[in-house]
C-alpha cells in the first residue's frame, strides 16, 4: 500500500472516461472526485437539490414525485381491496399457494442487499470509492426493504393476525414457532430494516448538520435541526462516532449474508422437488447482490444526469459496480448449471422432472428470460468498453432486474405448479397481482424521490474524509508545520502529484491505492 | 467588550486540516484541558495529536449483545419447550440447530441497537443548544472550515495569552463566546 498503481491500461482515447471527456489526461486511475473540487464545492453539488424552495422544485422531480405518489396511493387502495377480499383476488390456488406476493417480496428484499454490501462489507474492506454512492444505496435497501415487508405482511391472509409472528404474550399462552423457517423469517427482515435504518441514520447526521447550517429559512432550521440532534463535529464525538459506525458495519455485513440465507431456507428446509437443495443461501444470496447492484446503478446513473453528480459519482464508480455485477453474475450462471448437475447427479426422479420441466414446461418462456438476461447479460461487463459504457449499462441494469424477478418467479411458480400427484397440477395465471407489484414500485419510488429531493443523497463527510485534501500531510500544504512526534502510521498521500499549494488542487487525484 | 461580560470560551477558526493540526498541537502542548476541535469529517491523527482516549462504546456493545444473545437462546427454549410444550416436524422440544437463526439476529438486533444509542449517550447528544451555535463563522464547521474552542473554566485560561496562542497557531479568526 501506499506506493502509486499506474499499471491500470487506459481506453483508446486517454482523453474519455466513458461518458466523460475530460479535462487533461488522467494518468493512473480516476480520481474518486472528479475536477478541482475543495470540500466547499462538493458541499454546493450535494446540497444543491435539497435547497431548492418548495414551490419551485425541479418540474422533473414534482412530475416524477407526483407520479410515483399515484402509484403508492394505488397500492393503498389495492391493500384496502385486498383487506376486503382477501387473497381470493389472486392467482394462487393450491398447489401453487404461493405466487407473485412472495415472487415480489424476494425480488425486494433481494435489491435491498446492494445497499448493505456497500454500506457494510465495502467499509470494511476499506473501498474508499463506496463513499460516494453508499448514502444512495443504503435509502434504496431501506425503501426496498418497506416494499418487501408491505408483500410478505400482505400474503398472510388474515392481515390482521399478522401480530402473532411476534413473540406477544397472548390470552391462549401461545408463542410464535421458533422452529419454522417463516418464523426465522419474520426476525430477519424486522432485523435488517430496523439495523439498515440505524445505520443509515447514523451516516446522515452529520449531513443533516450541513444542511442545518446552511439553513436560510426557520422551517429548514427546525426541520433538519431536530434530525441532526445537536451535531457540532467535535472530534471527541467523530472518534465515538466512527467506533459506532464501524461496529454497525461489522455486523451489517453478516446481516447481508444471513438475511437472504434464511429467505432462502423459506424454500430450502421444505421437501419441494427444486427448493430441497443445499446450494441455496449462497445461491440466494450471489442473486441478491446482483440484483441489488443492477439497481443501484438503475437508479444512480439518471440521478448523476440530473443532479449534476457526474464528479462525484464517476465512471470509476460504475465501472467497479459492473465488475460485482460480473462477479456475482458469474456466480449466479454457476448456481444455476449446479442446481442441474445435481438434480442429475441424485438420479432422483422427482429432481430430475422439476427442472426439465423448468426448461420445456409450460413456464419454459419464464425460464428463458430467466436465463438470457441473467447469465448472458453480465457476461458482456468482460469487455472494458462496455462496462464504461454509462448508458448500455443503464440498459444492461434493467435487463438484470426482469431477469431476477424472473428468477424467483422460475424457482416459487414452477416447482409448485407440478404437484406429486399429477391430478392437481395447475397452470398459474395471475388475476389483479400485477397492480400490487406496480403498487409496491409506486411505494418505492415515492419514498426514494422524497429522499432524493430531502436528505443529502451523497455522504458529504465520508466524501470529503477521502479527498486528498483531507490529509493533513498533502502535499498541496506543504510539510512547513512541525509535528510533535506522534505516531500517525500511514499516510493517504495522494498517489499522482497534486501541484497547486493553494488549497485547492487543480486536478486532485485520490486512488484508493494509498489508504493506512 | 465590557469586562464584566460572561465568557464560555474562545473559538479560533482555520482553514484547512494541516493548520488545524498544527494548531491542536500547539495547544495540547500549552496543557489545556477544557478543549476541542470541531470538523466537517473526521482528520485522522488528530485523535491521537489531542490525546482523545480509546471510546468505551464496543463494550457497552459486547454487554448488551451478550446479554440480549444469551436472553433469546433461553426465551426460545423456555417458549417452545416449558410454556407451551408442543412438537413441531418432528424436532425435540429443545431443537437447539433451528434456535440458531433468530438467536443469531437477535444478537445483531441488540448490538447494534446499542451502538446507535450508546453512540449518541456517550456523546451527550441531542443537544439543542451549545455556545458555538451562536458564532456566524461556525456555521461552515459542517462544510469546509476547521475550528478549536477552548473553554473559559479550564485552569489555564487567560484571555489574551490564549486569544495569542490561537491566532500565533495559524488561526484566521478567533472569537469570543457568550454561554
Amino acid at each position: 500500500m501506499g506506493t502509486p498503481t499506474a499499471t491500470v491500461t487506459l481506453p483508446d482515447d486517454p482523453k474519455t472516461r466513458g461518458d466523460v471527456v475530460l479535462p487533461e489526461v488522467i494518468e493512473g486511475r480516476e480520481a474518486l472526485v472528479r475536477g478541482p473540487h475543495d470540500f466547499h464545492a462538493v458541499t454546493e453539488m450535494v446540497v444543491k437539490i435539497n435547497e431548492y424552495p418548495l414551490l419551485k422544485t425541479p418540474n422533473g422531480l414534482k412530475f416524477g414525485i407526483a407520479l410515483a405518489a399515484a402509484g403508492a396511493a394505488m397500492f393503498g387502495g389495492y391493500v384496502g381491496y385486498l383487506f376486503w377480499e382477501g387473497p381470493g383476488i389472486w392467482g394462487n390456488n393450491t398447489p401453487v399457494a404461493w405466487a407473485w406476493d412472495i415472487v415480489n417480496f424476494v425480488f425486494w428484499v433481494g435489491i435491498g442487499h446492494a445497499g448493505t454490501l456497500i454500506s457494510a462489507i465495502l467499509y470494511l474492506f476499506r473501498q474508499k470509492w463506496r463513499t460516494s454512492i453508499n448514502r444512495f444505496a443504503e435509502a434504496m435497501t431501506i425503501f426496498a426493504v418497506i416494499a418487501a415487508g408491505s408483500c410478505v405482511a400482505l400474503h398472510t391472509g388474515r392481515i390482521w393476525m399478522d401480530y402473532y409472528l411476534f413473540p406477544i404474550p397472548n390470552q391462549m399462552g401461545l408463542w410464535p414457532n421458533f422452529r419454522s423457517p417463516l418464523e426465522w423469517d419474520v426476525w430477519a427482515v424486522n432485523t435488517y430494516f430496523l439495523v439498515s435504518l440505524l445505520f443509515w441514520f447514523t451516516g446522515l447526521v452529520p449531513d443533516f448538520a450541513t444542511l442545518r447550517d446552511r439553513a436560510t429559512i426557520k422551517w429548514r432550521r427546525y426541520f433538519y435541526g431536530v434530525l441532526s440532534l445537536g451535531w457540532r463535529g467535535s472530534m471527541r464525538h467523530w472518534m465515538t462516532y466512527e467506533k459506532a459506525y464501524q461496529i454497525l458495519a461489522a455486523f451489517s455485513a453478516p446481516l447481508v449474508l444471513s438475511v437472504h440465507t434464511i429467505v432462502s431456507f423459506d424454500f430450502a428446509v421444505s421437501q419441494l422437488p427444486g427448493w430441497h437443495t443445499t446450494i441455496f443461501p449462497p445461491y440466494f444470496v450471489a442473486g441478491a447482490i446482483f440484483s441489488g447492484f443492477a439497481m443501484v446503478l438503475t437508479l444512480a446513473i439518471p440521478a448523476r444526469e440530473w443532479l449534476g453528480l457526474k464528479d462525484l459519482i464517476t465512471v470509476r464508480h460504475i465501472e467497479n459496480m459492473n465488475k460485482i455485477i460480473l462477479l456475482t453474475g458469474s456466480l449466479v450462471g454457476y448456481a444455476y448449471g449446479m442446481e442441474f448437475f445435481m438434480a442429475a447427479y441424485s438420479g432422483n426422479q422427482y429432481e430430475g422432472f422439476t427442472f426439465l420441466n423448468r426448461m420445456g414446461g409450460p413456464y419454459w418462456w419464464a425460464y428463458w428470460i430467466m436465463m438470457s438476461c441473467n447469465v448472458i447479460t453480465p457476461q458482456l461487463y468482460w469487455f472494458k468498453k462496455i462496462r464504461t459504457n454509462v448508458k448500455i449499462t443503464f440498459v444492461l441494469s434493467i435487463f438484470v432486474n426482469i431477469g431476477m424477478w424472473f428468477e424467483r418467479f422460475v424457482i416459487t411458480v414452477t416447482s409448485l405448479h407440478r404437484d406429486a400427484l399429477p391430478s392437481s397440477w395447475e397452470y398459474f395465471v395471475p388475476v389483479t397481482e400485477v397492480f400490487f407489484f406496480a403498487g409496491t414500485f409506486g411505494l418505492f419510488f415515492f419514498l426514494f424521490l422524497l429522499f432524493v429531493r430531502f436528505f443529502p443523497v451523497v455522504a458529504m463527510s465520508e466524501v470529503k474524509s477521502v479527498m486528498p485534501q483531507a490529509n493533513p500531510h498533502w502535499e498541496g500544504y506543504g510539510h512547513a508545520h512541525a509535528h510533535g512526534g506522534h505516531a500517525h502510521g500511514e499516510h493517504a498521500h495522494g498517489d499522482a502529484p497534486a501541484p497547486v499549494a493553494s488549497g485547492v488542487p487543480a486536478t486532485a487525484v485520490a486512488t484508493s491505492g494509498g489508504h493506512s | 467588550m465590557s469586562a464584566d461580560k460572561k465568557l464560555w470560551g474562545l473559538l479560533a477558526q482555520y482553514e484547512n486540516p494541516a493548520t488545524l493540526t498544527h494548531g491542536c498541537e500547539r495547544v495540547k502542548a500549552a496543557g489545556y484541558e477544557k478543549w476541542d476541535a470541531c470538523t466537517p469529517f473526521p482528520v485522522h491523527g488528530l485523535d491521537k495529536v489531542m490525546g482523545i482516549p480509546p471510546t468505551k462504546l464496543p463494550w457497552a456493545v459486547l454487554i448488551v449483545g451478550l446479554t440480549g444473545s444469551t436472553f433469546m437462546l433461553f426465551f426460545q427454549s423456555w417458549a417452545m419447550g416449558w410454556a407451551y410444550p408442543m412438537i413441531v416436524g418432528g424436532k425435540p422440544l429443545f431443537s437447539m440447530p433451528a434456535f440458531v437463526p433468530v438467536w443469531y439476529e437477535v444478537t445483531v438486533l441488540s448490538s447494534c441497537v446499542t451502538a446507535f444509542l450508546a453512540n449518541w449517550i456517550m456523546n451527550g447528544l441531542p443537544q439543542p443548544y451549545h455556545p458555538v451555535f451562536a458564532s456566524k463563522a461556525f456555521e461552515r464547521v459542517t462544510d469546509d472550515k476547521f475550528f478549536i474552542m477552548i473553554e473559559a473554566e479550564d485552569p489555564r485560561f487567560n484571555l489574551e495569552a490564549t486569544k495569542k496562542l490561537l491566532s500565533e497557531s495559524g488561526a484566521t479568526l478567533v472569537e469570543e463566546l457568550e454561554p
